[in-house]
C-alpha cells in the first residue's frame, strides 16, 4: 500500500537509475545479490520459497517417520514396552499433527508456490513478501511445535490428546502437562500462516493470470490448488477460534469445555471438524491436481473431462463442508444429525469417483509410459480408491459405530492420505523435478523407490482392515497375547520398514541423479513432452520465469504448439519443445527485490508462544520482534534501486514507451503492486 | 466458494478489457481488480467464520451462569448504546476520509482519519470501563462459561477495534509525512474496509448478545 | 420512516455518482454518507427502544429485521459493495453464508433452540 515510494515501473535503456534521496526514517536498504544462503532467507522469489516450503517439510518427514517407527516398534510384539503409555500417547499425537500440519500441507504448498504463478503465465505471485510471511510463520510454528518434545525434558512436554485433542481429555486436569498448550499456539501459528498463503494465492490465481488464461483455461492443479486455498480460507479461522478456547481454558481457566461448569464438550468436536473436514481435502486435492497433469502426459492423451474434473472438484469443495459430523457418529448427536450427515457423506464419494472414473478414461487406448512419476500416480488411483472405498462403509452409521476408534479407521486415513496425498506428491516430485533442478531423477532408483514405498505401504496399512474388525482399538499402547493381533501386527511393523527404505531411496536418489546429471546433456525445457504452460520456459526455471507474457488460446496451450489436429483428427507435430519454448535468457527484468522483514515478523511469533506458556516476559520480546517487523514492512523502500535493473533490453516485441503498453505495464506491475501491501498484509495474520 | 462460471464470465471479460487501455488504473490484474482490495475482501469473507465462531460460542453458553450475573441482569443497554451508536458513526467519519481523499482535500482526510480512530478509543474505552464494571458486580472472566464466551467474543473485537485505530493512526502520520498521496486512495479505502467490517459485526453483537438478553 | 430517509437518500446518491468521473468507481457524495448516517442512527435509537418498550411477539423478528438492514446499508455504501466489483460481494456473501450454514447446523445439532 504505497506508502513507500513508487519507482517508475520501467526504466528506459541508458536512463540513468532512479535518485532514491531519502531513504524513509532511514530504514535499511532492500538485501540483494543473488547467491548465498541470505538470498534464499530474505527472498521473496516465489520458486525458491516452493522450493524451502519442500525442504523444511521433508526436515518434518524425517521426523514424522522416527515417530512412526517407534510406534510400529512398540506394537510389533505383545506386551512391549519400548515405549511408556505416557510417551506413546505423545509420539502418536505428534506423528499426526506433524504429518498433517507439517508434512502433507506444506508439500501441498511446495507444488502451489513454484507451480500456479508458472501454470498461468505470471511472473511472481499477487504478494512476493507476503509469500515469504507465509514461510516463515509456518516453519517456525512447526519448530515451535516440535520443540514441545525437547523443551522440559526428553518426551515430557509433547501434546497428547491424539491430532483431534477431544474434550475434555484436553483440559489440565487430564494434560497437566504443556503438551496442549503447545498444541494449541503451535497449531494457531501454523494456521497464520496457512490463511496468508490462502489469500495471496487465490489473488495470485484471480487475478495474476497471462492473456487470454481464462478461468477455464487453467491446468488441473492450478485449479484443484485454487480449492484448496478457498477452503484454507475458511476452515482456518474455525479451527482459530477452537484453539482459542482451548488456549484460553487451559492459560486462565476458562469454561468454554470445562464439564464441571456445565459446558459442552461437543462443542469442541464440532469445531474441530468443521475444519477437519475441508481439511481432509486441503491434503487431498493437491494430489488430485498433481496426477491429474501426470497421467494426460505419460498417456500421450488429453485429460478426460477437463470441465468435468474441475466441477467435479468444487463439488468436493462445498460438499466438504456438509459432512463433518459422520467422525462424530458416536458421540450422541441423536438420530436426524446422523441421518443428515450419513446421506450427505454418502453423496460426496459420488464427485470423488467421478475423478477416479476420468483419469482411468485418461489412460484407456493411451500409450502408456510407466516411468517413475506415472508409476506414483498410478498408486494414487488405486491406493485411493481403496481408502476412499472403506470410507464409504464409514458413511453408513451402523457400521462406522463399530469401526469408530479401531485400527480400521486407522487404514483407512492412511489410504486416503498416505496412497492418495503423499504417492501424489511423489508422483510431482519425478513429474517436476527437472523443471526445478535442471536434471531427471533416475529411473532405476525411482522404481525401487516407488515399489518398495508401495509394497510397504500396503504391508503396514492393508492389515490394519483386519485388526480394526477384530477390535484393536487405536491409541493403546499395547495388546495383550492371544486376541489374534500378533502376525498381522507384526506384518505391519515390518512394513512401516520397507517404506522407510523406500523414502530412504528416494534421498539417495536426489544425490545419485544430480551426480549423474552432470555427465548428461541438459534435459531441456520440456523433457517430457508435456502440456503445461510451465514446460515452456528453461529447466531450471529462470527467476523472472518467461521471457515475454504468454498469450493463451486454450487448455493445454503448450501442447498445441506443438502438435496440430488434422480434420481426419490425426495429430501431426509441428514444432519440438525447445522450439516453442522461451530460451530463459531475458536480462534486466524488474522483479521483487529480497526483504528481510517477512522473517523478523515470523520470528516474533513463537516467541509470543512459548511467553505465553512460560514467562510472559518472552511475549514482550516477541512482541517487539512483530512490531519492529511490521514497521520494516511498511517502510521498506519498495525497492533496491541495485537490484535487477539492467539495460532494458527484455520484452523485445514491446520496446515502445511502457506507460503507453498495456502488455508490458500488466507484466510488471503484478510484483511491482506486491509492495504495496503493507497495512493489511501486515494485520491480515493477526485476525 | 465463488461462483466460477460468473468468474469465468469476468475473466473473460477483463481479458478482453486489459487490451484496451488499462494505463492509469490503480493494479490492473486479470479481473481488472486491484490485487489489494481482493485480498482484504477474501480476508473479510474469513473473518466472518471467525466472528461466526465466537458468536457461536456464546450463544451455546449464552444462559449457562453458574453462580454468577446472568446476562439480562449485568447488562447496561444505555450505555452500551450510547458506545455503538460511537462506532457506528466513526463508519461514517471513515467513509468520509475516504471521500475527502479522493477528491484530494489532504487536510480534511487527516481530519477525518483521526476522527475515527478517536471514535474508535472512545469505544474501545467504553468497553474497558464496561469490563471493569462487569468484574467489580462479580462477572470474571472465569465465572462461568457465559461469562467465558462473552468476555471472548467482545475482547476478540475490541482487539480488532484496536488493530483498526493502529491501521488509521499510521495512515495518520503517512498523511502528515506527505506519504499518503492523493493516488494512495485505495490505501483508505481498504483500511475502511476493514473498519466497516468491525462495525458490521459490533451490529450483529450488540443485537444478538445485548438486546436479545433480555428476551431469551 | 427510517426506510424511506433511507431510499431517499439511496437514489440521490445514485444521481450523485453519474456525475463523478469513472476512475473512482461511483463513490456517492458526502450529503448522501450523512444521509445513510441519519438512517443508521434512527434504526439505532429504535433498536434501543425495544428494551424500554414491550414489543411482544415482535421483539425478535423486528430486531432480526433492524440488524439487517443495517448490516446491509453498512456493507452496501459505506464498503461500496453496491458499486464496486460484483467479486467482493461474492466473497463476502460465501464467508456469510457458509458461517451461517454450519455454525446453525452446529447449534442446532447442540439442541440451542429446545431452550429457547
Amino acid at each position: 500500500m504505497a506508502i513507500t515510494e513508487e519507482p517508475p515501473l520501467e526504466l528506459e535503456a541508458g536512463d540513468p537509475l532512479p535518485e532514491y534521496a531519502e531513504q524513509p526514517l532511514g530504514v535499511l536498504t532492500r538485501p540483494s545479490g543473488n547467491t548465498g544462503i541470505a538470498s534464499w532467507l530474505f527472498t521473496v522469489d516465489h520458486k525458491r520459497i516452493g522450493i524451502m516450503y519442500g525442504v523444511f517439510a521433508m526436515f518434518f518427514f524425517l521426523i514424522g517417520g522416527l515417530e512412526a517407527l517407534a510406534i510400529r516398534i512398540q506394537l510389533a510384539v505383545p506386551g512391549n514396552d519400548f515405549l511408556s503409555a505416557e510417551t506413546y500417547n505423545q509420539v502418536f499425537t505428534t506423528h499426526g499433527v506433524t504429518m498433517i500440519f507439517l508434512v502433507i500441507m506444506p508439500l501441498a504448498a511446495a507444488f502451489a508456490n513454484y507451480l500456479i504463478p508458472l501454470q498461468i503465465g505470471a511472473r511472481d505471485v499477487a504478494f512476493p513478501r507476503m509469500n515469504a510471511l507465509s514461510l516463515w510463520v509456518w516453519f517456525f510454528g512447526g519448530l515451535f511445535l516440535c520443540s514441545s518434545v525437547i523443551i522440559g525434558g526428553w518426551w515430557e512436554n509433547a501434546p497428547d490428546g491424539g491430532w483431534f485433542n477431544y474434550a475434555p481429555n484436553h483440559g489440565v486436569a487430564f494434560s497437566p502437562s504443556k503438551g496442549i498448550d503447545f498444541y494449541a499456539i503451535g497449531l494457531q501459528i501454523t494456521g497464520i500462516g496457512s490463511l496468508v498463503s490462502a489469500v495471496n494465492l487465490i489473488v495470485t490465481c484471480l487475478n495474476m493470470r497471462a492473456k487470454g488464461m481464462t478461468l477455464f483455461r487453467m491446468p488441473v492443479l492450478t485449479w484443484m490448488l485454487l480449492i484448496t486455498q478457498f477452503l484454507l480460507l475458511f476452515a482456518v479461522p474455525v479451527i482459530t477460534v477452537a484453539l482459542f478456547f482451548l488456549m484460553f481454558d487451559r492459560l486462565y481457566d476458562a469454561n468454554f469445555f470445562n464439564p464441571d461448569a456445565g459446558s459442552d464438550p461437543l462443542l469442541w468436536q464440532h469445531l474441530f471438524w468443521i475444519f477437519g473436514h475441508p481439511e481432509v481435502y486441503i491434503l487431498i486435492l493437491p494430489s488430485f491436481g498433481i496426477i491429474s497433469e501426470v497421467i494426460p502426459v505419460f498417456s500421450r492423451k488429453p485429460i478426460f473431462g477437463y470441465k468435468v474434473m474441475v466441477f467435479s472438484g468444487i463439488a468436493i469443495g462445498f460438499m466438504g463442508w456438509g459432512v463433518w459430523a459422520h467422525h462424530m457418529f458416536v458421540s450422541g448427536l441423536g438420530p436426524i444429525s446422523v441421518t443428515a450427515f450419513s446421506m450427505s457423506t454418502m453423496l460426496i464419494a459420488v464427485p470423488t469417483g467421478v475423478k477416479i472414473f476420468n483419469w482411468l478414461a485418461t489412460m484407456l487406448g493411451g500409450r502408456l509410459k510407466f516411468n517413475t512419476a506415472m508409476l506414483f500416480a498410478v498408486g494414487v488411483v488405486s491406493m485411493f480408491t481403496i481408502g476412499g472405498l472403506s470410507g464409504v462403509t464409514h458413511a453408513v452409521a451402523p457400521a462406522d459405530t463399530q469401526q469408530t476408534d479401531t485400527y480400521y479407521i486407522v487404514a483407512h486415513f492412511h489410504y486416503v492420505i498416505f496412497g492418495g496425498a503423499l504417492l501424489g506428491i511423489f508422483a510431482g516430485f519425478y513429474f517436476w523435478w527437472p523443471k526445478a533442478f535442471g536434471y531427471k531423477l533416475n529411473e532405476r532408483w525411482g522404481k525401487w523407490n516407488f515399489w518398495l514405498q508401495i509394497v510397504g505401504f500396503n504391508l503396514t496399512f492393508g492389515p490394519m482392515h483386519i485388526l480394526g474388525l477384530q477390535g484393536m482399538s487405536r491409541r493403546i499402547d499395547t495388546y495383550s497375547e492371544g486376541f489374534g493381533f500378533e502376525l498381522w501386527n507384526l506384518v505391519a511393523s515390518v512394513g512401516a520398514f520397507v517404506i522407510f527404505l523406500g523414502v530412504l531411496i528416494f534421498v539417495i536418489n536426489i544425490f545419485v541423479s544430480q551426480r549423474q546429471a552432470k555427465h548428461l546433456p541438459p534435459v531441456g525445457p520440456d523433457p517430457w513432452d508435456a502440456r503445461g504452460l510451465e514446460w515452456m520456459t528453461a529447466s531450471p526455471t529462470p527467476e523472472h520465469n518467461f521471457d515475454e507474457e504468454i498469450e493463451v488460446q486454450q487448455v493445454d496451450e503448450f501442447w498445441f504448439r506443438k502438435y496440430d489436429i488434422d480434420d481426419d483428427g490425426t495429430v501431426h507435430r509441428i514444432a519440438t519443445g525447445d522450439e516453442v519454448a522461451q530460451p530463459g535468457t531475458a536480462t534486466g527484468v524488474h522483479l521483487p527485490a529480497p526483504s528481510y522483514w517477512p522473517m523478523v515478523l515470523a520470528a516474533g511469533l513463537p516467541f509470543i508462544g512459548y511467553g505465553l506458556i512460560y514467562n510472559l516476559w518472552l511475549c514482550v520480546l516477541g512482541g517487539l520482534l512483530v512490531a519492529a517487523g511490521s514497521f520494516g514492512w511498511v517502510f521498506e523502500p519498495a525497492d533496491d534501486p541495485d537490484a535487477h535493473h539492467g539495460g532494458h533490453d527484455d520484452h523485445g516485441d514491446h520496446d515502445d514507451d511502457p506507460d503507453t503498453d498495456p502488455e508490458a505495464a500488466a507484466a510488471l506491475d503484478a510484483p511491482e503492486g506486491a509492495d504495496d501491501v503493507a497495512i493489511e498484509s501486515e494485520e491480515a495474520p493477526v485476525g | 466458494m465463488v461462483d466460477s462460471e460468473v468468474l469465468d464470465e469476468q475473466a473473460v471479460e477483463a481479458a478482453d478489457a486489459s487490451h484496451s487501455a488499462k494505463v492509469g488504473d490503480h493494479q490492473p490484474g486479470s479481473t481488472g481488480i486491484s490485487n489489494q482490495k481482493l485480498a482484504m475482501w477474501a480476508f473479510l469473507g474469513s473473518e466472518c467464520l471467525l466472528f461466526g465462531g465466537l458468536i457461536s460460542g456464546y450463544l451455546l453458553y449464552r444462559n449457562n451462569n453458574q453462580d454468577g450475573p446472568a446476562a439480562a441482569e449485568i447488562f447496561d443497554i444505555p450505555f452500551t448504546s450510547v458506545s455503538s451508536f460511537v462506532l457506528l458513526m466513526s463508519s461514517l467519519t471513515m467513509v468520509l476520509a475516504l471521500s475527502a481523499i479522493t477528491r484530494g482535500d489532504h487536510p480534511r482526510t487527516r481530519l477525518w482519519i483521526l476522527t475515527t480512530a478517536l471514535l474508535g478509543a472512545v469505544f474501545i474505552g467504553g468497553q474497558v470501563y464496561e469490563f471493569t464494571s462487569f468484574y467489580r458486580e462479580g462477572l470474571g472472566y472465569t465465572t462461568s462459561p457465559f461469562s467465558s464466551a462473552f468476555f471472548t467474543l467482545t475482547g476478540f473485537h475490541g482487539v480488532h477495534v484496536s488493530m483498526g485505530i493502529v491501521m488509521l493512526m499510521s495512515l495518520y502520520f503517512s498523511s502528515v509525512r506527505g506519504k499518503l498521496k492523493t493516488e494512495n486512495a485505495e490505501t483508505v479505502e481498504i483500511v475502511g474496509l476493514y473498519w466497516h467490517f468491525v462495525d458490521v459485526v459490533w451490529i450483529f453483537i450488540f443485537t444478538v448478545v445485548y438486546l436479545m438478553a433480555k428476551g431469551i | 420512516m427510517s426506510s424511506e430517509t433511507l431510499s431517499d437518500t439511496v437514489e440521490a446518491g445514485m444521481h450523485d455518482a453519474d456525475h463523478h468521473d469513472a476512475d473512482h468507481h461511483h463513490h456517492p457524495s458526502d450529503r448522501k454518507y450523512v444521509g445513510i448516517a441519519i438512517g443508521l442512527a434512527i434504526i439505532t435509537a429504535v433498536e434501543v427502544l425495544t428494551f424500554y418498550v414491550d414489543f411482544g411477539p415482535l421483539f425478535i423478528p423486528s430486531l432480526l429485521l433492524m440488524m439487517f438492514v443495517k448490516f446491509y446499508y453498512v456493507c452496501g455504501w459505506f464498503m461500496h459493495l453496491k458499486l464496486d466489483s460484483p467479486m467482493f460481494t461474492k466473497f463476502f456473501v460465501a464467508g456469510l453464508v457458509l458461517a451461517a450454514g454450519v455454525y446453525v447446523v452446529m447449534l442446532s445439532a447442540s439442541q440451542l433452540w429446545d431452550n429457547i
